[in-house]
C-alpha cells in the first residue's frame, strides 16, 4: 500500500486537521507516514501545502516527487490546481468550489472549476454548504475529507474512530458534528463516482 | 518505550528532554521555533524544571547555554541559520574554551529560502570554528542525534552542532522514545581558567581544539551515522549528506541502487570512507541539501583527479533545496511529472492580515512622506516586512535583524533628511538597542518607530521581550522625553497620527515614535485562552 497526497489551501484554513485525521488511522494500521507541512512567511495568508505519505515500507522523501501524488485534497478550488505538476495520470482531485479571495485579481470561479472537472478523475463539491448543513461551517475541512475517504484506502470507520480520538477532548458535540460533515462529504463522492 | 509521531523539530526537543538537559536557551526563528516551543508546553519538561524562556536574542541565548555548560548540565541553544551570524563570536570562541555539561547547538538552515534571507549552510560555519556536526536524515536519526551529541559532546568537551533544513525540521514521522537520562549535577570545570580566553591560555585552548579533531574524526568513521552502501556498479559513487540521503533512496523505493553510496550525516568527514569510494568508483556524484562543501572538499581548486560531479559542476543546481526529481535527473533516470499549472493560478503570497496594526502605521507613514522623494525608510524583518509590498509600498530595506535604525543612521549621516527607521518590537530587543544608543550620542536625526504589536508576529506570537516597557528602556537610552511618541495606529486617529509624525520629522534629533495596538492573530489567541480558563473554573 502506498498513498502519496498533497494537501493544499490558504494559510489558517486549517488543512493541517485533515492531515492529523489520515495520520492518526494510519499510524493506528500500523504503517509508515512522513508528513511535510509549511510553517512561516507564507502561513500569513499565502499559498500553504502539505505533503501526506502512507506506505507500507519505510518512506524515505518527506517530499512527493512530481508526477508521484496519487491525490490532490484542497480546501480551495484554485489552490487544488497549483500542485497538477505533483499528481499522477491516474490521480484524483478533491476540491472544494467555495473560492478564498484574500488578494484582487482572483481568476473568474467558473474557469477555475471548469479547469478542475478537465482533470481526469475529480470531485468538486461545496464543502461550506455541506458543513453549514452539517451543522457547523468550520467542518468543512471533514466534509473534505469525507469526499477524499473513498480514494484512500483506509476503511472509513478507521478515519471515523480518528476523529473521536482527536475531537474527543472537545465534547461529544464537536464529535457529532465532525463525523456528520465526513459522512456528508463521503455521501456525495460516493454519488458521484457511481 | 513509547513511539510518537513528531516534526523534526519536536523530535529534537522531545530528545533533549529525554537527554537530561537541565535548560534550552533561544530566540524564535523559522524553522527552528517549534523545538523551543515544545519544550515550553511539555509537562513533562516542567516537571523536570527544565528553563526554557526565549532569550533577546541568539547571542544571549548561546552565551547563557555556555554557562550552564560551565556548571556541568546539559543544555541546547536552537536557532535558525542566520541567527548563528549573530551568536557567531560566542559560537566561534566557545569551541577554543570547549564545553563541560554537554552542550548542542542546533541550528536551522532554511534551503530555497522558504522563510529567509539567505540560504547559508551552518556546515560551514562549524568547519570554520571546528565544531563537530551531526546532520540526521529522519526523525528517528535526529532522536537519537541528540542523546549521542550529549555524549561526545561531554566525551570530548566541546559543543556540537545539530544541523537540520527545514523539510526534515517540518516534517512528521514515527519517533520510537529511549529510557530518558537524570540531568547532571552541578560540577564545575576541573581546569577553572578552562573558560579564560585571554591570549596565553586561548594559544594553549586552541591547539587542544586542534587536537580534539582527530578524535573527532575517528567518531565519524565508527558511530554507524556515516554508513557505506557498497554496489557492483563503480563507474559511479554516490555521496548523499543530510536529507540528499533520502531524495538519493526515494528513486530506489521499488530496486536496489546498483551504485556505491556513502551517507554521510557526521563531521568532521570520514576520511577513510571517502578515500573508499574515491578509490573503488570512476567518478563521484555528490547530493548535498545546501552548499557544494564536500564537494569542494574534494575536488580541491585545481580539479585535478577523479572526476566529481554535483552543484558546481553542473549536474546538481547551483542553488535551492533537492528534489527526488533533482536527483533522478543528476542520476540520468527517468523523470517524471504531472499536468502543468494552468495559466489562470494566480500568485497568492503572503500578506498582512486584515485589521493587522501595521496596515494603520504604514498608511499614517505614507501620507506624511508623499510630500518628499520616495526611498528614506528603512525597515527590519517581521510581519511589517510586508509593507514592502504593494499596495503599501512603505519601505526600502531588510537586511538583517536591527539594520533600520544603523543604516537610517548612516544615511541621515550622510545628509538624508528625513531618514526613517522601522523596527517591530521584538526586533527592537533583539538588536535595535545598541543601534539606538549610537544615535543618541550622536544625536542623530533620525526619526525611528517601533512597532509595538506586543508580540513576535512573525514566528506564531511568542513573547516579546520588552514587553509595555519599550518607552522606559528608550528613555534609559537618553532619547529625549518630549521626542518619544506613543501612537494608537487606527484609521480614526490618522490625522492626528499624522501631525505628530511631521513634527518629528522634522526635529533635528533622535525621535522615538511607538504605534501601539496588538496583533490581531494574538489577540483572538489570548481570548479564546481567557475563554478556556473561564470555562475551566
Ligand atoms: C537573526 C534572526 N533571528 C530570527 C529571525 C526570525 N525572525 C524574523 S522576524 C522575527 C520576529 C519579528 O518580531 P517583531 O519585530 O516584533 O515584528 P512582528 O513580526 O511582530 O511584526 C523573527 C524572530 C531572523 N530573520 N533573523
Ligand atoms: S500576525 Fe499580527 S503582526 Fe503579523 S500580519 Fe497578522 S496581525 Fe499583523
Amino acid at each position: 500500500m502506498k498513498k502519496d497526497i498533497i494537501l493544499a489551501g490558504v494559510g489558517g484554513q486549517g488543512i493541517l486537521s485533515i492531515a492529523t485525521v489520515i495520520g492518526v488511522a494510519a499510524v493506528n494500521l500500523g504503517l509508515h507516514l512522513k508528513q511535510a507541512e509549511v510553517h512561516g512567511m507564507s502561513q500569513r495568508g499565502g499559498d500553504v501545502q502539505s505533503h501526506l505519505r502512507l506506505s507500507d515500507k519505510e518512506v524515505m522523501s518527506d517530499l512527493i516527487p512530481f508526477g508521484k501524488a496519487d491525490m490532490i485534497i484542497s480546501v480551495e478550488p484554485m489552490e487544488s490546481l497549483r500542485y497538477l505538476p505533483y499528481l499522477s495520470k491516474e490521480g484524483w482531485i478533491i476540491a472544494n468550489s467555495k473560492p478564498f479571495i484574500n488578494f484582487s485579481n482572483y481568476p473568474p470561479i467558473e474557469n477555475v472549476i471548469n479547469e478542475i472537472k478537465a482533470q481526469h478523475h475529480n470531485v468538486v463539491l461545496d464543502a461550506d454548504k455541506i458543513a453549514r448543513e452539517s451543522g457547523s461551517l468550520r467542518s468543512a475541512n471533514m466534509v473534505i475529507l469525507g469526499a477524499a475517504s473513498p480514494f484512500l484506502d483506509i476503511a472509513f470507520e478507521n478515519l471515523e474512530e480518528s476523529i473521536r480520538f482527536i475531537f474527543g477532548k472537545k465534547g461529544e458535540d464537536i464529535v457529532n458534528v465532525n463525523l456528520k460533515a465526513l459522512n456528508a462529504g463521503r455521501d456525495f463522492a460516493v454519488d458521484v463516482v457511481k | 518505550m513509547q513511539k510518537l509521531v513528531l516534526l523534526g523539530d519536536e523530535a529534537i526537543a522531545q530528545a533533549a528532554i529525554d537527554a537530561g538537559i537541565s535548560g534550552i536557551y533561544a530566540y524564535p526563528g523559522t524553522p527552528s521555533t517549534e523545538i523551543t516551543e515544545y519544550v515550553q508546553h511539555s509537562k513533562e519538561a516542567k516537571q523536570k524544571g527544565i528553563r526554557s524562556n526565549w532569550s533577546s536574542n541568539e547571542k544571549t541565548a548561546y552565551e547563557s547555554a555556555l554557562g550552564m555548560s560551565y556548571t556541568g548540565k546539559r543544555t541546547m541553544v536552537c536557532m535558525k541559520h542566520v541567527g548563528l551570524n549573530v551568536a557567531a563570536d560566542a559560537f566561534v570562541n566557545s569551541a577554543i574554551t570547549g564545553a563541560n555539561g554537554g552542550m548542542i547547538v542546533v541550528a536551522a538552515d532554511d534551503p530555497s529560502m522558504h522563510s529567509s534571507q539567505n540560504e547559508q549552510d551552518s556546515r560551514i560555519l562549524s568547519k570554520f570554528a571546528f565544531i563537530p556536526v551531526l546532520e540526521p536524515v529522519n526523525q528517528q536519526e535526529v532522536y537519537d542525534m541528540v542523546h549521542y551529541g550529549f555524549d561526545i559532546s561531554e566525551k570530548y568537551k566541546i559543543p556540537v552542532m545539530l544541523r537540520i533544513t527545514t523539510r526534515l525540521a517540518h516534517s512528521r514521522a514515527g519517533v520510537q522514545r529511549k529510557d530518558s537520562r537524570e540531568q547532571n549535577e552541578i560540577s564545575l570545570p576541573k581546569n577553572l581558567t578552562q573558560f579564560v580566553l585571554l591570549p596565553a591560555i586561548a594559544r594553549k585552548q586552541y591547539k587542544v581544539l586542534l587536537e580534539k579533531q582527530v578524535p573527532l574524526e575517528a567518531e565519524s568513521e565508527t558511530s554507524g551515522f556515516n554508513k557505506y552502501f557498497e554496489g557492483e556498479n563503480k563507474k559511479l559513487g554516490i555521496i548523499a549528506s543530510g536529507i540528499g540521503y533520502n531524495y538519493l533512496m526515494e528513486n530506489y523505493v521499488d530496486s536496489k541502487c546498483s551504485h556505491p553510496v556513502l551517507k554521510i550525516s557526521q563531521y568532521p568527514l570520514p576520511h577513510k570512507l571517502i578515500q573508499k569510494i574515491a578509490k573503488e568508483c570512476d567518478e563521484l556524484l555528490i547530493l548535498e541539501e545546501g552548499f557544494p562543501l564536500i564537494e569542494e572538499m574534494l575536488k580541491g581548486y585545481l580539479n585535478v583527479g577523479l572526476k566529481i560531479q554535483g552543484r558546481l559542476s553542473g549536474e546538481v543546481p547551483r542553488d535551492g533545496e533537492l528534489n527526488p526529481n533533482i536527483v533522478a535527473r543528476s542520476l540520468g533516470l527517468t523523470d517524471t511529472i504531472g499536468n502543468p499549472i494552468p495559466s489562470l493560478v494566480t500568485p497568492r503570497p503572503p500578506s498582512l492580515c486584515a485589521g493587522c496594526p501595521h496596515i494603520d502605521s504604514y498608511l499614517d507613514l505614507n501620507a506624511v512622506l508623499a510630500e518628499y522623494t520616495p526611498g528614506r525608510v528603512f525597515a527590519d524583518i517581521g510581519c511589517y516586512t510586508l509593507g514592502a509590498l504593494p499596495p503599501y509600498n512603505s519601505v526600502n530595506s531588510c537586511v538583517d535583524m536591527g539594520a533600520s535604525i544603523t543604516m537610517a543612521k548612516g544615511a541621515s549621516d550622510a545628509g538624508l533628511r528625513p531618514a526613517v527607521a522601522v523596527i517591530g518590537d521584538s526586533t527592537f530587543t533583539h538588536s535595535g538597542i545598541t543601534g539606538l544608543l549610537d544615535c543618541v550620542n550622536d544625536k542623530t536625526p533620525v526619526t525611528i518607530f517601533i512597532l509595538d504589536n506586543a508580540t513576535t508576529g512573525m514566528t506564531g506570537g511568542q513573547t516579546s521581550a520588552a514587553m509595555g516597557r519599550l518607552e522606559d528602556i528608550v528613555k534609559g537610552l537618553g532619547v529625549e522625553e518630549e521626542h518619544i511618541n506613543i501612537l494608537n495606529p487606527m484609521r480614526r486617529y490618522h490625522e492626528e497620527n499624522m501631525k505628530v509624525i511631521q513634527d518629528e520629522l522634522n526635529y533635528e534629533g533622535v525621535s522615538v515614535i511607538i504605534p501601539r495596538r496588538e496583533c490581531i492573530q494574538t489577540i483572538g489567541k489570548h481570548k479564546k485562552e481567557a475563554k478556556a480558563k473561564e470555562e475551566a473554573k
